[in-house]
């Protein structure tokens, strides 16, 4: 087990410096920031002191070896706009985006399963067509329409629900979380529901899919000439082997709503990552976008490997023959 | 036949598909019989339903299929009008069954213990302590050895035979009276094979179980089996006590079974094969379904043959059958 971490630990470390690479050349081939930071009428002088004080007079390989000498140190640049640490300008915005995807996620899974195995176990059933009809609204509608359509609905038309913002936080270690608050809540309700619609569709389906794949197994049926009740077939028998699959999926798609929740976050006016990255793309903020990017790259690799020791955890198959890697 | 009523009683049953395509009858007017601690060996080529027979009994019919009609009396309540409920009880503590490929009956990712002691639990108000201790026995007496590591582990770490032999102490596990072994050593090898007709014949002896075993393989039944079904199409073309069948086959779809067998006695003999194919269910003609395989059909193998009592405690049906012993038939 030891040995078989050590090396996904190994190759984790060359993702990541491949992904600095395309980064940072990638982010450096777009656009002048220098046009966007400081007006047109500036003098030459003035304009030459900010290249040099931003680091943007230094050939673009050079301005890379500082880079990464700095981001060794964790330290992954100023913002050219907030003139504040980049790093920690994003880390600032990262709870109010994890709490928005841990109740997205939480939707996704206690939504989507039982919802998924209904329509597994009874396909042509009103329930079960429903069920799939709904998925696929929830897979083909567009994201940001599905958001507006939610702040018709539940702000403007019954006015129950608010429209955008964080509303009340509560401050726990130095860190304002929404959940903790009933204010805080109702604002995080229609976010979170938009970020899950998509990935509840995605586990419905994959739910549904395994449990059909499951209920024609022969163990299935072993179980049921066991004479096992109904319930605990599907709740044992079909509900361990369908969480193998979701658990795999739902693990990527975290990550996913984490560094993508852009959409939502932009519709609802939520003040998280998603956000703060499309500011800075339109204000070519460099640094933030880099820091943003390799934060998503590390964040991916972490969650890629608390899925992997999951996925041990649930089939046993796995478990033993990675042990033995 | 025991003189005392038999422990399975099968009437005409008829189980059929109603498939997109049409009905396809998998089982037609089938009956037999068997009583405690007696063999019962279903014989049939691929597709000749079998397993749906099988499957009737338990009450376990695949969608889109269902049981159109006969009786299944067992021990003398017929299974057929009992609700749902009433047979979920019965499966798996008084009728149990082994299922062909021991690689997929168990479930992947829970542990044998855990497999073992919920079908105990499902019949036994027990507790968990003492349904582990009757899984180990079951362990025991089918000869798998340290129990109880056997029962912490998960199904990936046995081999083939190994499996299937946990399947069949899990048939065993509450006494059944019945059991429906369905080719449960066709995916073995031969050794294994043999150890495990051995194990599984012994268990019914012993426990006055009877038991309905179902393969392709004439070679096993005859070792194994008091009394034999011989099923093409769907349909018992011949039934009687074992010798009888073996000795004096009366079907010409049986005559043909036996001789495409190898066999000691006939050492350098000619094999033979039926030709032709097995008809599709679906839309089968009138008239007997073995017709256009048949060489001795006639004219009055047009119409669907009754099934007819032959000497030796044979039931035939057929509207020529042979009589005669088997060197006689076959040449
Ligand atoms: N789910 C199903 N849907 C439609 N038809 C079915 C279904 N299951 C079985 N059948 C039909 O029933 C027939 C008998 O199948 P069965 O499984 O009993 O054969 P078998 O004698 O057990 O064969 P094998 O030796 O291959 O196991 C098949 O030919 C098939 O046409
Ligand atoms: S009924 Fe006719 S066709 Fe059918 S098996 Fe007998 S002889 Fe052959
Ligand atoms: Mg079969």
């Amino acid at each position: 087990m030891l040995v078989y971490l050590l090396r996904r630990l190994g190759q984790s470390l060359f993702v990541v410096a491949a992904m600095a690479v395309l980064v940072f050349v990638g982010v450096y081939a777009i656009g002048n920031p220098i046009d966007i930071m400081i007006s047109p009428d500036a003098g030459q002088a003035e304009m030459e002191a900010a290249i040099a004080r931003l680091g943007l007079d230094k050939p673009m390989w050079e301005q890379f070896f500082i880079f990464i000498q700095n981001a060794l140190q964790g330290d992954l640049g100023r913002s050219f706009v907030y003139s504040t640490d980049a790093l920690g300008l994003i880390l600032s915005k990262l709870p109010a985006t994890l709490e928005l995807a841990f109740l997205a996620l939480l939707f996704a899974v206690f939504l989507g399963v039982p919802l998924g195995m209904i329509a597994g176990l009874k396909p042509n059933s009103i329930a079960g067509k429903t069920i799939m009809a709904g998925s696929i609204m929830g897979f083909s509608l567009p994201n940001f329409w599905q958001g507006m359509m939610l702040i018709l609905l539940f702000a403007v038309i019954f006015k129950v629900l608010p429209s955008g913002g964080r509303g009340d936080t509560v401050q726990v270690f130095g860190v304002g979380l929404s959940f903790l608050t009933l204010d805080g809540l109702s604002h995080m309700l229609l976010p979170a529901v938009n970020l899950a619609l998509f990935k509840t569709s995605l586990v419905i389906r994959l739910a549904r899919a395994g449990t059909r794949e499951a209920s024609l197994q022969d163990y299935v049926k072993f179980a049921r000439a066991k004479g096992l009740a109904p319930r605990r077939i599907v709740l044992v028998h079909i509900l361990k082997n369908i969480l193998i699959p979701v658990v795999t999926v739902l693990g990527l798609e975290l990550g996913n709503m984490i560094a993508f929740a852009v959409v939502t976050e932009t519709v609802f006016a939520w003040p998280g990552m998603g956000k703060l990255l499309i500011d800075s793309i339109q204000l070519l903020d460099r640094p933030v976008v880099v820091a943003y990017l390799m934060l998503t790259v590390i964040m991916f690799i972490i969650i890629n490997l608390a899925v992997d020791m999951l996925y041990c955890v649930l089939d046993p198959r796995v478990r033993l023959s990675e042990a033995r890697a | 036949m025991t003189a005392v009523s038999p422990t399975l009683e099968v009437r005409d049953l008829e189980t059929h598909f109603f498939t997109r395509d049409g009905v396809v009858e998998a089982v037609h007017g089938v009956s037999f019989q068997v009583g405690a601690g007696e063999v019962l060996g279903l014989v049939g080529e691929s597709g000749s339903g079998k397993s749906v027979t099988g499957f009737s009994i338990l009450g376990l019919v695949d969608q889109p299929g269902r049981i159109a009609g006969g009786q299944i009396l067992f021990q003398g309540r017929d299974l057929v009008q009992l609700a749902e409920k009433e047979r979920r009880k019965l499966r798996g503590s008084k009728i149990a069954m082994i299922f062909q490929d021991p690689m997929m009956t168990l479930n992947p990712v829970l542990r044998i213990d855990t497999q073992m002691t919920e079908a105990v639990r499902a019949h036994r108000d027990v507790s968990h302590a003492r349904a582990l201790e009757i899984c180990r026995e079951a362990l025991v007496k089918v000869g798998i050895p340290a129990p109880d590591e056997r029962l912490a582990s998960y199904p990936h770490q046995f081999s083939g035979g190994m499996r299937q032999r946990v399947a069949i102490a899990i048939a065993f596990l509450n006494e059944p009276a019945l059991i429906i072994a369905d080719e449960p050593t066709t995916a073995l090898d031969v050794t294994i094979q043999g150890q495990i007709l051995h194990e599984a014949q012994t268990l019914c002896r012993e426990t006055g179980t009877a038991m309905i075993w179902i393969t392709h393989d004439l070679a096993v039944v005859a070792g194994l089996a008091d009394h034999i079904c011989v099923m093409y199409a769907g349909r018992i073309v011949e039934q009687g006590p074992i010798d009888a069948v073996l000795d004096r086959p009366a079907h010409p779809y049986t005559v043909g079974l036996i001789g495409s067998v190898p066999s000691r006695n006939r050492r350098g003999g000619r094999l033979f094969q039926i030709p032709g194919m097995t008809p599709s269910l679906l839309n089968l003609a009138a008239g007997c379904a073995f017709r256009n395989r048949c060489p001795r059909a006639t004219a009055a193998c047009l119409e669907e043959p009754p099934v007819r009592a032959a000497s030796h405690g044979r039931q035939v049906r057929c509207v020529h059958p042979h009589d005669g012993p088997l060197e006689e038939v076959l040449s």
